[in-house]
């Protein structure tokens, strides 16, 4: 398993395609939280895939001042025809070319597969790792370890309060 | 490796024995085809090691992809708070096919679970709170999909899924003497 960045580390800035005509940057997100979570590939054909289960548990994570952000290198317009399909409330970006650049800057790339490893980063307000972690491609690791770690981190000093909807406020 | 942390409580629904040495907790939704396939391995399961055995299904709709699953769940809370959880259980896995909320008010009915409340518990969301804290609690416990089995509070991760559960609770079994 690849070496990814630890706690601690600075996040490495990065601009990457969220839309076909939209890029998005990690510094838009200065001063506050954001959940990075590499995964291998859009489409895995199970119910509970990592993506849509992070999709229900995006009130929880919002609570907790944080921003989710996945990553794979997919296309933006495959990420558009996915989250689509599985109705994401979070912005898929495309490490597409150069292919799997940021995930290698993060340390979350896999050579042999050419896919990104199954990697989570928990990034704070000032644009550190505050906690990382990488599991075995075939384990979707859940949504336990990114709450515990959001939950670890001393109060922000401001809620950005963004909007949550109540019916799946779990 | 994920641990359960919430432990199974009088607000679980139950089957088996609860001084059992194998527990078995299952984060299931209604909707999803993975967990009405698991059905038949739980109760092959259940029939073979009854007694020594507690199982407890928790609800882990996935609303967003499952739009009966929720009410589904809520069904199965009402026809709980009167006693007959496992029965409509059933019954929704096996009408997964043609789910609907006119469905579930159907096998309520026919369950002798009077149709009007079931409606109004509906469109008051009454069992909802109880649906939402099962799946916050599943979160925490690292529920990573459906189904998701915890054996004696750990949770299960088989290439096969749950096909991959008989063995290991025989194995629990010969451990836990």
């Amino acid at each position: 398993m690849a070496n990814i960045l630890p706690k601690g580390a600075k996040a490495p800035d990065f601009t990457l395609h969220v839309t076909p005509d939209q890029a998005l940057s990690l510094r838009e997100f200065a001063g506050r939280r954001v959940i990075l979570a590499f995964y291998p590939a859009d489409w895995s054909p199970v119910c509970g895939d990592q993506m849509s289960l992070y999709n229900h548990v995006l009130p929880e994570f919002r609570r907790n001042g944080a921003e989710l952000l996945g990553i794979s290198v997919d296309g933006a317009w495959c990420h558009q025809a996915f989250a689509r399909d599985r109705k994401l409330h979070f912005a898929l970006l495309a490490d597409f070319e150069p292919k799997g650049a940021v995930a290698k800057s993060y340390g979350a790339y896999r050579d042999q597969d050419g896919v990104c490893e199954r990697a989570l980063f928990v990034i704070d307000e000032h644009g550190m790792v505050a906690w990382s972690y990488c599991s075995p491609l075939a384990v979707n690791p859940g949504a336990d370890g990114i709450l515990d770690a959001l939950e670890a981190l001393p109060p922000m000093e401001k809620n950005d309060g963004t909007a949550q909807n109540p019916r799946h406020v779990a | 490796m994920a641990q359960l942390r919430i432990p199974v409580t009088s607000l679980d629904h139950v089957i088996g024995d609860e001084n059992a040495a194998v527990t078995i907790v299952e984060y299931g939704d209604y909707e999803c085809p993975f967990c009405a396939a698991a059905q038949p391995i739980v109760k092959q399961i259940l029939a073979r090691h009854g007694r020594n055995l507690l199982f407890a299904f928790r609800h882990f709709p996935l609303a967003e992809m499952h739009p009966h699953a929720e009410p589904a769940a809520e069904t199965a809370e009402f026809a709980g708070s009167q006693g007959l959880f496992w029965p409509i259980h059933d019954a929704i896995y096996a009408n997964q096919h043609r789910l609907n909320t006119p469905v579930l008010i159907a096998l309520a009915a026919s369950l002798k679970l009077s149709p009007i409340s079931l409606r109004d518990a509906l469109a008051t969301h009454r069992f909802l709170r109880k649906v939402q804290a099962d799946f916050a609690g599943g979160v925490r416990s690292g529920v990573n999909g459906t189904p998701a089995f915890f054996i004696n509070g750990v949770r299960f991760d088989h290439p096969l899924g749950a096909a991959g559960l008989p063995a290991a609770i025989d194995a629990t079994m010969r451990v836990a003497g």
